[in-house]
Protein backbone atom coordinates (compact mmCIF):
# COMPACT_ATOMS: atom_id res chain seq x y z
CA UNK A 1 0.00 0.00 0.00
CA UNK A 2 2.95 2.12 -0.22
CA UNK A 3 3.06 3.65 -4.05
CA UNK A 4 -0.84 4.03 -5.45
CA UNK A 5 -0.45 4.80 -8.94
CA UNK A 6 -3.19 7.96 -9.45
CA UNK A 7 -5.51 7.25 -12.40
CA UNK A 8 -7.59 10.04 -12.31
CA UNK A 9 -6.30 13.43 -11.08
CA UNK A 10 -6.61 13.82 -6.91
CA UNK A 11 -8.78 17.11 -7.59
CA UNK A 12 -10.85 16.82 -4.61
CA UNK A 13 -8.26 18.10 -1.73
CA UNK A 14 -5.74 20.86 -1.92
CA UNK A 15 -4.37 18.37 0.85
CA UNK A 16 -2.48 20.36 3.84
CA UNK A 17 0.64 18.72 4.68
CA UNK A 18 -0.52 18.51 8.39
CA UNK A 19 -3.03 15.98 7.06
CA UNK A 20 -0.60 13.64 5.75
CA UNK A 21 1.09 13.02 9.35
CA UNK A 22 -2.58 11.52 10.17
CA UNK A 23 -2.34 7.63 9.98
CA UNK A 24 -5.30 5.53 9.23
CA UNK A 25 -5.17 1.92 9.54
CA UNK A 26 -6.97 -0.55 6.72
CA UNK A 27 -7.84 -3.70 7.99
CA UNK A 28 -7.53 -6.63 5.65
CA UNK A 29 -9.64 -10.27 6.52
CA UNK A 30 -9.01 -12.79 4.79
CA UNK A 31 -11.76 -12.16 1.72
CA UNK A 32 -11.35 -8.19 2.39
CA UNK A 33 -12.03 -6.97 -1.12
CA UNK A 34 -11.70 -3.06 -0.54
CA UNK A 35 -8.81 -2.65 1.43
CA UNK A 36 -6.96 -0.98 -1.71
CA UNK A 37 -9.23 1.37 -2.34
CA UNK A 38 -10.04 2.90 1.23
CA UNK A 39 -6.52 3.03 1.29
CA UNK A 40 -6.38 5.20 -2.14
CA UNK A 41 -9.40 7.16 -0.44
CA UNK A 42 -7.02 8.07 2.16
CA UNK A 43 -4.02 8.85 0.34
CA UNK A 44 -6.39 11.06 -2.61
CA UNK A 45 -7.77 12.61 0.88
CA UNK A 46 -4.06 14.00 1.70
CA UNK A 47 -3.65 10.94 5.00
CA UNK A 48 -1.15 8.26 5.30
CA UNK A 49 -2.89 5.01 4.84
CA UNK A 50 -1.37 2.30 7.44
CA UNK A 51 -1.97 -1.60 6.94
CA UNK A 52 -3.11 -3.52 9.17
CA UNK A 53 -3.65 -7.75 9.17
CA UNK A 54 -6.46 -9.00 10.90
CA UNK A 55 -4.00 -11.33 12.91
CA UNK A 56 -2.03 -8.07 14.02
CA UNK A 57 -2.05 -8.14 17.75
CA UNK A 58 -1.30 -4.40 17.92
CA UNK A 59 -2.61 -1.64 16.56
CA UNK A 60 1.04 0.82 16.39
CA UNK A 61 -0.09 4.02 16.25
CA UNK A 62 -2.70 4.89 14.45
CA UNK A 63 -5.20 8.15 14.46
CA UNK A 64 -8.15 5.74 12.92
CA UNK A 65 -9.38 2.67 11.50
CA UNK A 66 -11.34 1.32 8.48
CA UNK A 67 -12.65 -1.79 8.39
CA UNK A 68 -13.39 -2.06 4.78
CA UNK A 69 -15.79 -4.00 2.16
CA UNK A 70 -15.35 -7.71 0.89
CA UNK A 71 -16.31 -11.10 1.94
CA UNK A 72 -14.71 -11.50 5.12
CA UNK A 73 -14.19 -15.59 5.59
CA UNK A 74 -16.45 -15.68 2.35
CA UNK A 75 -19.62 -14.84 4.51
CA UNK A 76 -19.15 -18.16 6.39
CA UNK A 77 -21.54 -18.60 9.26
CA UNK A 78 -22.81 -15.05 8.98
CA UNK A 79 -21.57 -12.15 7.05
CA UNK A 80 -18.69 -10.73 9.92
CA UNK A 81 -19.43 -13.10 12.64
CA UNK A 82 -15.48 -15.05 11.76
CA UNK A 83 -14.08 -11.71 11.20
CA UNK A 84 -15.27 -9.86 14.49
CA UNK A 85 -13.03 -12.87 16.86
CA UNK A 86 -9.90 -11.57 14.96
CA UNK A 87 -7.02 -11.28 17.21
CA UNK A 88 -6.45 -7.31 15.86
CA UNK A 89 -10.77 -6.16 16.42
CA UNK A 90 -10.45 -7.08 20.06
CA UNK A 91 -7.77 -4.10 19.43
CA UNK A 92 -10.03 -2.34 17.68
CA UNK A 93 -12.99 -2.34 19.56
CA UNK A 94 -11.09 -1.58 23.10
CA UNK A 95 -9.71 1.40 21.08
CA UNK A 96 -13.27 2.74 20.49
CA UNK A 97 -14.56 2.03 23.71
CA UNK A 98 -11.69 4.04 25.61
CA UNK A 99 -11.33 7.57 26.44
CA UNK A 100 -9.42 8.04 23.31
CA UNK A 101 -12.42 7.48 21.37
CA UNK A 102 -10.48 6.08 18.15
CA UNK A 103 -12.32 6.49 15.42
CA UNK A 104 -13.46 4.16 13.57
CA UNK A 105 -15.31 3.62 10.18
CA UNK A 106 -17.51 0.23 8.86
CA UNK A 107 -17.75 0.00 5.20
CA UNK A 108 -19.81 -2.50 4.30
CA UNK A 109 -18.82 -5.96 5.04
CA UNK A 110 -16.40 -3.67 7.79
CA UNK A 111 -20.19 -2.37 9.13
CA UNK A 112 -21.54 -6.22 9.58
CA UNK A 113 -18.28 -6.79 11.49
CA UNK A 114 -18.96 -3.36 13.85
CA UNK A 115 -22.65 -4.85 14.72
CA UNK A 116 -20.80 -8.47 15.06
CA UNK A 117 -18.43 -6.58 17.57
CA UNK A 118 -21.12 -4.93 19.09
CA UNK A 119 -19.86 -1.71 18.50
CA UNK A 120 -22.79 -0.59 16.61
CA UNK A 121 -26.64 -2.32 17.34
CA UNK A 122 -28.60 -4.19 15.31
CA UNK A 123 -27.72 -6.33 12.21
CA UNK A 124 -27.64 -6.87 8.88
CA UNK A 125 -29.83 -10.29 7.16
CA UNK A 126 -29.86 -10.76 3.44
CA UNK A 127 -31.43 -8.05 1.23
CA UNK A 128 -35.12 -8.29 1.48
CA UNK A 129 -35.70 -9.23 -2.62
CA UNK A 130 -33.00 -11.75 -1.82
CA UNK A 131 -30.30 -10.73 -4.90
CA UNK A 132 -26.96 -8.87 -4.77
CA UNK A 133 -27.34 -5.41 -5.82
CA UNK A 134 -25.05 -3.04 -7.20
CA UNK A 135 -25.73 0.63 -7.89
CA UNK A 136 -25.41 4.38 -7.44
CA UNK A 137 -27.18 4.99 -4.16
CA UNK A 138 -28.09 8.68 -2.87
CA UNK A 139 -28.14 8.65 0.69
CA UNK A 140 -29.30 12.03 2.96
CA UNK A 141 -26.64 12.67 5.85
CA UNK A 142 -28.71 12.94 8.97
CA UNK A 143 -26.26 13.56 11.17
CA UNK A 144 -22.48 15.52 10.37
CA UNK A 145 -21.27 16.09 13.59
CA UNK A 146 -19.36 12.06 13.91
CA UNK A 147 -16.07 11.90 13.80
CA UNK A 148 -16.29 10.62 9.78
CA UNK A 149 -19.12 13.53 8.52
CA UNK A 150 -17.78 16.54 10.06
CA UNK A 151 -17.04 18.00 6.60
CA UNK A 152 -20.49 17.33 5.17
CA UNK A 153 -23.57 19.47 6.02
CA UNK A 154 -27.03 18.17 7.59
CA UNK A 155 -29.40 16.95 5.26
CA UNK A 156 -26.49 16.86 2.21
CA UNK A 157 -27.64 14.06 -0.35
CA UNK A 158 -24.13 12.65 -1.64
CA UNK A 159 -23.98 9.71 -4.26
CA UNK A 160 -22.03 6.37 -3.95
CA UNK A 161 -22.16 3.00 -4.98
CA UNK A 162 -23.77 0.34 -3.12
CA UNK A 163 -23.05 -3.26 -3.70
CA UNK A 164 -24.13 -5.80 -1.11
CA UNK A 165 -26.37 -9.08 -0.35
CA UNK A 166 -26.91 -9.09 2.77
CA UNK A 167 -27.35 -5.24 3.52
CA UNK A 168 -31.26 -4.96 5.33
CA UNK A 169 -30.85 -3.20 8.33
CA UNK A 170 -32.53 -5.09 11.21
CA UNK A 171 -32.92 -3.50 14.92
CA UNK A 172 -36.23 -3.71 17.43
CA UNK A 173 -38.16 -1.41 17.66
CA UNK A 174 -37.04 0.01 20.58
CA UNK A 175 -33.47 0.24 19.70
CA UNK A 176 -34.43 1.74 16.29
CA UNK A 177 -36.56 4.50 18.34
CA UNK A 178 -33.50 5.16 20.68
CA UNK A 179 -31.21 5.52 17.71
CA UNK A 180 -33.53 8.24 15.97
CA UNK A 181 -33.87 9.73 19.37
CA UNK A 182 -30.02 10.43 19.86
CA UNK A 183 -29.22 11.48 15.61
CA UNK A 184 -27.47 8.24 15.45
CA UNK A 185 -28.96 7.44 11.86
CA UNK A 186 -26.01 8.99 10.20
CA UNK A 187 -27.13 8.03 6.48
CA UNK A 188 -30.69 7.29 5.28
CA UNK A 189 -31.30 5.85 1.89
CA UNK A 190 -33.32 8.24 -0.78
CA UNK A 191 -35.59 7.90 -3.01
CA UNK A 192 -34.87 4.03 -3.01
CA UNK A 193 -34.81 1.60 -0.20
CA UNK A 194 -32.13 -0.63 -1.91
CA UNK A 195 -32.42 -3.70 0.37
CA UNK A 196 -35.52 -3.53 2.69
CA UNK A 197 -33.56 -1.76 5.65
CA UNK A 198 -35.34 -0.61 8.06
CA UNK A 199 -36.91 3.46 8.65
CA UNK A 200 -34.29 3.76 5.55
CA UNK A 201 -31.02 3.31 7.21
CA UNK A 202 -28.06 3.18 5.59
CA UNK A 203 -25.41 3.74 8.24
CA UNK A 204 -25.55 4.46 12.13
CA UNK A 205 -23.17 5.39 14.72
CA UNK A 206 -22.08 4.85 18.32
CA UNK A 207 -23.10 7.26 20.72
CA UNK A 208 -19.92 9.00 21.07
CA UNK A 209 -19.59 9.41 17.32
CA UNK A 210 -16.70 8.11 16.70
CA UNK A 211 -17.66 4.65 15.54
CA UNK A 212 -19.82 4.45 12.10
CA UNK A 213 -20.91 1.76 9.77
CA UNK A 214 -22.86 2.35 6.27
CA UNK A 215 -23.90 -0.77 4.04
CA UNK A 216 -22.69 1.96 0.91
CA UNK A 217 -19.34 2.45 -0.39
CA UNK A 218 -18.05 5.87 -0.48
CA UNK A 219 -14.33 4.87 -0.60
CA UNK A 220 -15.70 4.26 -3.93
CA UNK A 221 -16.59 7.70 -5.12
CA UNK A 222 -13.21 9.70 -4.44
CA UNK A 223 -11.75 10.65 -7.68
CA UNK A 224 -13.02 12.30 -10.92
CA UNK A 225 -14.26 9.84 -13.79
CA UNK A 226 -14.32 7.42 -11.37
CA UNK A 227 -17.31 7.92 -9.56
CA UNK A 228 -21.15 7.31 -10.11
CA UNK A 229 -21.52 10.95 -12.06
CA UNK A 230 -20.04 9.62 -15.04
CA UNK A 231 -22.42 6.59 -15.28
CA UNK A 232 -25.92 7.51 -15.17
CA UNK A 233 -26.28 11.30 -14.00
CA UNK A 234 -28.39 10.35 -10.71
CA UNK A 235 -27.02 13.69 -9.19
CA UNK A 236 -24.01 13.87 -6.89
CA UNK A 237 -20.53 14.42 -7.88
CA UNK A 238 -17.93 11.92 -9.01
CA UNK A 239 -16.22 12.62 -5.24
CA UNK A 240 -19.34 12.78 -3.08
CA UNK A 241 -17.13 9.92 -0.78
CA UNK A 242 -13.86 11.80 0.06
CA UNK A 243 -15.24 14.05 2.92
CA UNK A 244 -15.51 10.75 5.11
CA UNK A 245 -11.52 10.72 4.71
CA UNK A 246 -11.44 14.61 5.26
CA UNK A 247 -13.78 14.60 7.99
CA UNK A 248 -11.61 12.23 10.23
CA UNK A 249 -8.59 13.49 8.95
CA UNK A 250 -8.98 17.45 9.66
CA UNK A 251 -10.23 16.16 12.97
CA UNK A 252 -7.38 14.67 14.28
CA UNK A 253 -5.19 17.45 13.12
CA UNK A 254 -7.83 19.54 14.80
CA UNK A 255 -9.19 21.54 11.61
CA UNK A 256 -12.62 20.69 10.88
CA UNK A 257 -15.16 23.77 10.60
CA UNK B 1 -17.82 -39.88 18.46
CA UNK B 2 -20.71 -37.85 20.35
CA UNK B 3 -21.79 -35.41 18.55
CA UNK B 4 -23.56 -32.02 20.18
CA UNK B 5 -26.34 -30.70 17.86
CA UNK B 6 -27.32 -27.03 18.06
CA UNK B 7 -30.14 -25.43 16.25
CA UNK B 8 -30.21 -21.85 15.57
CA UNK B 9 -33.24 -20.37 13.76
CA UNK B 10 -34.04 -16.20 12.76
CA UNK B 11 -36.23 -14.73 15.73
CA UNK B 12 -39.90 -14.94 15.00
CA UNK B 13 -40.42 -11.56 14.94
CA UNK B 14 -37.62 -11.27 11.87
CA UNK B 15 -38.36 -11.30 8.77
CA UNK B 16 -36.89 -14.61 7.34
CA UNK B 17 -36.25 -13.88 3.15
CA UNK B 18 -34.95 -17.20 2.37
CA UNK B 19 -37.89 -18.68 4.06
CA UNK B 20 -40.16 -16.54 2.21
CA UNK B 21 -38.53 -17.53 -1.30
CA UNK B 22 -39.21 -21.09 -0.27
CA UNK B 23 -42.39 -20.53 0.88
CA UNK B 24 -42.89 -19.45 -2.63
CA UNK B 25 -41.34 -22.26 -4.96
CA UNK B 26 -43.00 -25.10 -3.06
CA UNK B 27 -46.43 -24.67 -4.94
CA UNK B 28 -44.64 -24.58 -8.09
CA UNK B 29 -43.38 -27.88 -7.09
CA UNK B 30 -46.88 -29.04 -5.91
CA UNK B 31 -46.21 -29.05 -2.03
CA UNK B 32 -49.82 -26.84 -1.71
CA UNK B 33 -49.86 -27.33 2.19
CA UNK B 34 -47.29 -25.20 3.54
CA UNK B 35 -48.42 -21.81 4.25
CA UNK B 36 -44.66 -20.47 6.23
CA UNK B 37 -40.84 -21.32 5.95
CA UNK B 38 -38.45 -20.49 8.16
CA UNK B 39 -34.85 -21.55 7.51
CA UNK B 40 -32.32 -22.06 10.32
CA UNK B 41 -29.16 -23.85 10.98
CA UNK B 42 -27.84 -26.79 12.18
CA UNK B 43 -24.29 -27.17 13.93
CA UNK B 44 -22.85 -30.67 14.34
CA UNK B 45 -19.70 -30.06 17.28
CA UNK B 46 -17.89 -33.71 17.55
CA UNK B 47 -16.38 -34.54 20.51
CA UNK B 48 -13.33 -36.93 20.87
CA UNK B 49 -14.49 -38.80 24.01
CA UNK B 50 -17.37 -38.84 26.48
CA UNK B 51 -19.69 -35.13 26.57
CA UNK B 52 -19.49 -33.76 30.29
CA UNK B 53 -21.30 -31.13 31.45
CA UNK B 54 -18.35 -28.70 31.23
CA UNK B 55 -17.86 -29.72 27.68
CA UNK B 56 -22.12 -28.96 27.03
CA UNK B 57 -21.58 -26.23 28.78
CA UNK B 58 -19.16 -24.51 26.70
CA UNK B 59 -21.24 -25.90 23.70
CA UNK B 60 -24.22 -23.99 24.92
CA UNK B 61 -21.58 -20.49 25.05
CA UNK B 62 -19.93 -21.11 21.82
CA UNK B 63 -24.09 -21.28 20.66
CA UNK B 64 -24.55 -18.05 22.59
CA UNK B 65 -21.66 -16.50 21.31
CA UNK B 66 -20.29 -17.46 17.67
CA UNK B 67 -23.03 -19.41 16.10
CA UNK B 68 -25.75 -17.58 16.45
CA UNK B 69 -26.40 -13.58 16.75
CA UNK B 70 -28.93 -12.74 19.75
CA UNK B 71 -29.56 -9.43 17.81
CA UNK B 72 -31.29 -12.15 14.98
CA UNK B 73 -31.63 -15.08 15.85
CA UNK B 74 -32.32 -17.73 18.79
CA UNK B 75 -30.34 -20.78 20.10
CA UNK B 76 -33.43 -23.22 19.60
CA UNK B 77 -31.17 -26.97 20.98
CA UNK B 78 -28.43 -27.87 22.30
CA UNK B 79 -28.28 -31.83 22.56
CA UNK B 80 -26.20 -34.66 22.49
CA UNK B 81 -26.33 -37.38 19.86
CA UNK B 82 -23.79 -40.48 20.26
CA UNK B 83 -22.55 -41.75 16.91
Amino acid sequence: MTELPLIGEAVAVAASPRLAGAKIGVVTFPGTLDDRDAARAVRLAGGTPVPLWHADTALGDVDAVIIPGGFSYGDYLRAGAIARFAPLMSKVIDAANSDAKLPVLGICNGFQILTESHLLPGSMIKNDHLKFMCRDQVLRVENSNTDWTLDYAEGQEITVPLKNQDGQYIADEKTLDALEAEGRVVFRYVGFNPNGSRRDIAGISNAAGNVVGLMPHPEHAVELGFGPESLDGIGGSDTDGLGFFTSVLNKIVGANK
Amino acid sequence: MPRIVVDVMPKPEILDPQGKAIVGALPRLGFTSFSAVRQGKRFELTVDGEVTDAILAQAKEAAETLLSNPVIEDVVNVEVVEA
